[in-house]
């Protein structure tokens, strides 16, 4: 399979669809998987041929045949020597790194390493099902082995440096638009592959047209890669796509141009041309656009650019965009464009880009959700999982070694010497070796540790137009003099804004604050006031705080003048029931809150909330920052 | 499963990094690096800055840049043979003579992930307990970076335990072991290097503070500079040995360089007036303690002496004032636009515009 190869699909599918013109629709879906699964043969071809300098695939389809598909046509690829092992996203620190291997050292007597996965895992590819799940310090051990080609262990009293080069495939299950694998390893992976919406006839199709490649073209590709000339006008060309594209990060382009490289060795060609580079930018460049390129130069580009300018608006913008690339590749792929030109070479790898970038990526924009520096792990960076591994060790206890528990060797022996003298006589012993310690599990004493329970301050913040508008500025302003304490407490903080006719989580538990404070910015104001929907989420986001094992903590800033009930209807009297009726069920389940109002006078309704929900109230008549600070001070002694 | 033999000795080192003097822009962390090279105790350097901005790359480049150290025959704490300060007890308490020294690389040692406690501190050697009864002590990483460097990637991914160990140390310079029946106190003087994403978390400010400059790295926006950054990467990966070569003389340059500010760095005079811009400096900024001035200060002599200065002028507390006090200013953690304004202004106040 040639990397030319979307040219030559979609010409035949073309064909092929010129007499079943009733079907129109679907094979214009078609054409585009189509395209798509080509393009993802292509990535798992290019990985095959130089998997450790391109890191990996993050493949984001659901499971199931078509990936299974994938995985096989990957497998086929991949040299026989090379293995693809399956790891869990939860995967613990210790199975990935290695360790002491407890069994071999008691069977063996003297200390003996158990080398992790990532070790283990050297010249082979590592698959990750779930990867959305994975922890952050799980990617950052990937993403360091990922970075350096081995591996750095330094645990239960071993020291090594293993080799350990590899490929991670991260498959991204992920549904919401921010459950995304950990941005620390994505960011290393090379080929970013979206096949959610690839049916398994447009797969068919593709596979028809274009056969993949033979073990020995792979074999041959991995053999030249060393060899492949790059122009230098490449560089450049590649770091114009990543600019127009508003990525920062140089890893990107540098990994284009290691895909680029492995494009000319599966095609055979003695250095990179221009449909090389512009299979690279499919694959590396534009799935991780962050903006639209702006309009190219017009008297370069004329009719191209313009059309590119124009297609966002429509409602499927990537459809169209990927249908067109054929026409536009096969353009490209027209011998006679110079590569010389540096100019004409940027062109075409932003054109490349310019077609394959995501279909969503506009709304994606306008959502704000590719906003650079924004946090791509929302809620989730700032939660730690715990383990017995975590906090203080504050003793030792009998236990089993299980879920990570961690043994003191010493207290162990200890406790197993005084049975030596009886075991070694009993019958089935290892009469090998007389001075030999036996230890048995019952021996086992493991770290107990305590860790300080993490507070979470959950912020429900009244948006609605009755309270709001003229006090949100002040409401916000209290929010962040309360932000400030948490900040000196290192507690997380979570922001729940109800307005118009529900609640909305804004951010879930988090430890960045900046963050927090972003957020509350941009929470805009009108509407109806929702108190009890505000209140039933905010009773959820404390009951899964307290799951985690932290204490919650509720600020509620309203005026308490409800009239949107918990059903989204309006009406006052339902509402203020239904708002009273949740109130009473917070206070059953004893989560401490803290009400402030925020009406220019006291308000009787929100009296009657705070008395019903448990809440201490405080009113705030001004937006007075002394008096706010001393409250929370004073609140938070209490809670304390 | 297969099982690795057991070595508990110093890992060994890593391919050739990048060199240090090819690193396109990054003019403050290239800066800071070697400030603190020059005069290790400034304290740390904190590299923050977004992905593939190259933070490690400049890190794991000063280990090989940084001219040998005089250390005693296998200590394993690398003493320095002419201190008498300092020296661990094995060191100290060895014949009257001047003891065997070496010359060799000052250590970076590596944090990674996922370190256990022991290997970091230190821990009683399991082998030699298990096999002969011994109750031997095993240095660990904390040991090997004895006057060297101790870097940590992902510094906010760190573990509270150590995170904790390593403030104590950092303060102390002495590293004690009570466990497992050992009691082990030796010197651990290092500077701490880390580095880390924002985005990842954000960093316990007594950990915060105990860096002594902080750095933020960014990718160069200016499009020949990015090529260039490639270029150089993509040329590096493609044959290291003869792309070291090629940089050879600059390094070697730079090494000169640093070994003379090392030697002039004595002599180096910070006047009164030098001194009194700093303190209105850091008043104005409203920093907290004297650690600011402090770093300021020692900064500014170290790049005095990498200038080839003999006292410490206003342009060299210029060129350190960001970095030694970004960190330092008075926690506004709500205000993000703050810092970096608030030094400008601060200096144009100070030094007159």
């Amino acid at each position: 399979m040639k990397p030319v190869a979307p040219a030559a699909v979609v010409a035949a599918a073309g064909a092929a669809r010129a007499d079943a013109a009733a079907e129109r629709d679907a094979a214009g879906d078609d054409d585009a998987g189509a395209i798509r699964w080509s393009d993802a043969l292509s990535a798992a071809a290019l990985l095959a041929v130089d998997p450790q300098a391109l890191g990996g695939v993050r493949l984001r389809m659901g499971a199931g045949a078509l990936r299974d598909a994938w995985f096989a046509h990957l497998r086929s690829f991949l040299d026989a020597d090379t293995a693809l092992r399956r790891v869990p996203a939860s995967v613990d620190e210790a199975r990935l790194v290695g360790g002491i291997d407890l069994a071999a050292t008691l069977r063996c007597g003297r200390p003996v390493a158990e080398q992790g996965l990532l070790a283990q895992s050297d010249q082979g590819v590592l698959v990750v099902p779930m990867a959305e799940r994975m922890r952050p310090v799980t990617a950052a051990l990937m993403a360091a082995v990922l970075d350096e080609g081995a591996l750095r262990m330094e645990r239960d009293g071993f020291s090594l440096l293993a080799p350990a080069r590899l490929a991670v495939i991260a498959c991204d299950e992920g549904l919401a638009a921010d459950e995304l694998p950990p941005p620390a390893l994505l960011e290393r992976l090379a080929l970013w592959l979206d096949l959610g919406a690839v049916q398994g006839r447009a797969a068919a199709l593709a596979e028809a047209l274009v056969p993949p490649p033979e073990p020995e073209q792979l074999r041959a590709a991995r053999a030249c890669l060393a060899g492949v000339a790059v122009p230098p006008q490449l560089h450049e060309a590649l770091c114009r796509a990543c600019t127009a594209l508003g990525i920062d990060s140089l890893r990107v382009p540098l990994l284009a141009l290691r895909a680029a490289r492995a494009a000319a060795a599966l095609a055979g060609a003695a250095s990179c041309g221009p449909e090389h580079a512009a299979l690279a930018t499919r694959l590396v460049i534009a799935p991780r656009a962050r903006q639209l390129p702006a309009a190219a130069d017009p008297g370069e580009e004329g009719e191209e650019g313009t059309q590119g300018e124009q297609s966002p608006p429509d409602p499927a913008p990537g459809e169209e965009n990927a249908a067109r690339t054929p026409d536009d590749a096969a353009a490209r792929d027209d011998p006679g464009i110079s590569v010389d030109d540096p100019a004409a070479l940027a062109e075409i790898v932003l054109e490349a880009a310019r077609a394959a970038l995501p279909a969503d990526l506009l709304a994606q924009i306008s959502r704000g959700a590719l906003r650079r520096g924004a946090g791509a792990t929302p809620g989730r960076t700032g939660v730690q999982l715990r383990s017995k591994l975590r906090g203080r060790p504050v003793g030792v206890r009998r236990g089993e070694l299980r879920g990570g528990a961690r043994l003191h060797v010493l207290e162990t022996l200890r406790s197993a010497a005084p049975w030596q003298s009886i075991r070694g006589r009993a019958p089935g012993a290892v009469a090998m070796c007389p001075q030999r310690l036996e230890v048995r599990r019952e021996d086992f004493r493991v770290v107990r540790y305590s860790q300080r329970t993490q507070t979470t301050v959950i912020f429900v913040v009244d948006a609605s137009g009755s309270a709001a508008l003229h006090r949100l500025a002040e409401a916000k302003g209290a929010v962040e003099l309360f932000l400030a304490d948490c900040y000196v407490r290192r507690d997380q903080v979570a922001l729940i804004a109800f307005r118009g006719r529900a609640a909305e989580l804004l951010l879930p538990p988090t430890r960045s604050l900046a963050r927090a404070r972003r957020c509350l910015a941009g929470v805009p104001g009108g509407g109806g006031t929702p108190i009890a929907a505000g209140l039933r989420m905010a009773a959820g986001v404390a009951d899964a705080v307290r799951r985690r094992g932290d204490v919650p903590l509720l600020v509620l800033l309203t005026d308490g003048k409800a009239n949107v009930a918990l059903d989204g209807t309006g009406g006052r009297e339902q509402a203020a029931a239904d708002a009273l009726a949740m109130a009473r069920a917070l206070r059953a389940t004893a989560i401490r809150a803290l009400l402030v109002d925020f009406a220019p006078r006291m308000q009787v309704e929100a009296q009657a909330l705070a008395r019903e929900a448990g809440a201490r109230y405080l009113a705030l008549p001004r937006a007075d920052a002394a008096l706010v600070a001393g409250a929370v001070r004073s609140v938070r002694a209490q809670i304390r | 499963m297969a099982t690795a033999a057991l070595h508990a000795h110093p890992p060994q080192t890593s391919p050739a990094p990048f060199p240090f003097s090819a690193i396109v822009g990054q003019d403050e962390m290239k800066l800071a690096l070697l400030a603190a090279s020059v005069d290790p105790s400034i304290g740390g350097v904190l590299v923050i800055g977004d992905r593939g901005t190259g933070k490690s790359t400049g890190v794991r480049a000063l280990a090989a840049l940084l001219p040998r150290m005089r250390v005693v025959l296998g200590c394993p704490y690398h003493c320095a043979p002419d201190k008498v300060a300092g020296l661990c007890g094995a060191c100290k308490g060895g014949t009257a003579k001047a003891p065997k020294s070496v010359l060799t690389p000052v250590s970076v040692v590596d944090l990674p992930l996922g370190a256990t406690e022991d290997r970091v501190a230190g821990a009683l050697d399991l082998e030699r307990a298990l096999s002969e009864g011994v109750k031997a002590f095993e240095p660990g990483l904390l040991a090997r970076a004895n006057r060297g460097f101790l870097y940590i990637d992902e510094v906010n991914l760190l573990e509270d335990h150590l995170v904790d160990l390593l403030l104590d140390v950092a303060a102390s310079g002495e590293n004690i072991v009570e466990r497992e029946g050992i009691s082990v106190r030796h010197p651990a003087r290092f500077v701490l290097v880390g580095s880390g994403n924002p985005e990842e978390g954000e960093l316990r400010p007594q950990l915060l503070d105990r860096f002594g400059l902080a750095v933020e790295v960014r990718t160069p926006t200016d499009i020949a500079a990015r090529v260039e950054v490639v270029r150089r990467r993509d040329d590096f990966d493609r044959d290291p040995a003869a792309f070291r070569a090629r940089w050879e003389a600059q390094e070697t340059a730079l090494r000169k360089q640093i070994e003379a500010a090392r030697r002039r760095l004595p002599e180096v005079v910070a006047p009164d007036a030098a001194l009194e811009r700093a303190a209105q400096l850091c008043l104005k900024l409203g920093t907290d303690g004297l650690r600011g001035e402090l770093t300021l200060i020692r900064a500014a002599r170290a790049v005095a002496a990498l200038d080839g200065d003999k006292r410490v002028e206003d342009r060299h507390l210029q060129r350190v004032a960001r970095i030694a006090l970004r960190h330092r200013l008075r926690r506004d953690p709500l205000d993000e636009t703050g810092s970096a304004p608030r030094i400008e202004r601060a200096l144009a106040e100070t030094f007159g515009s």
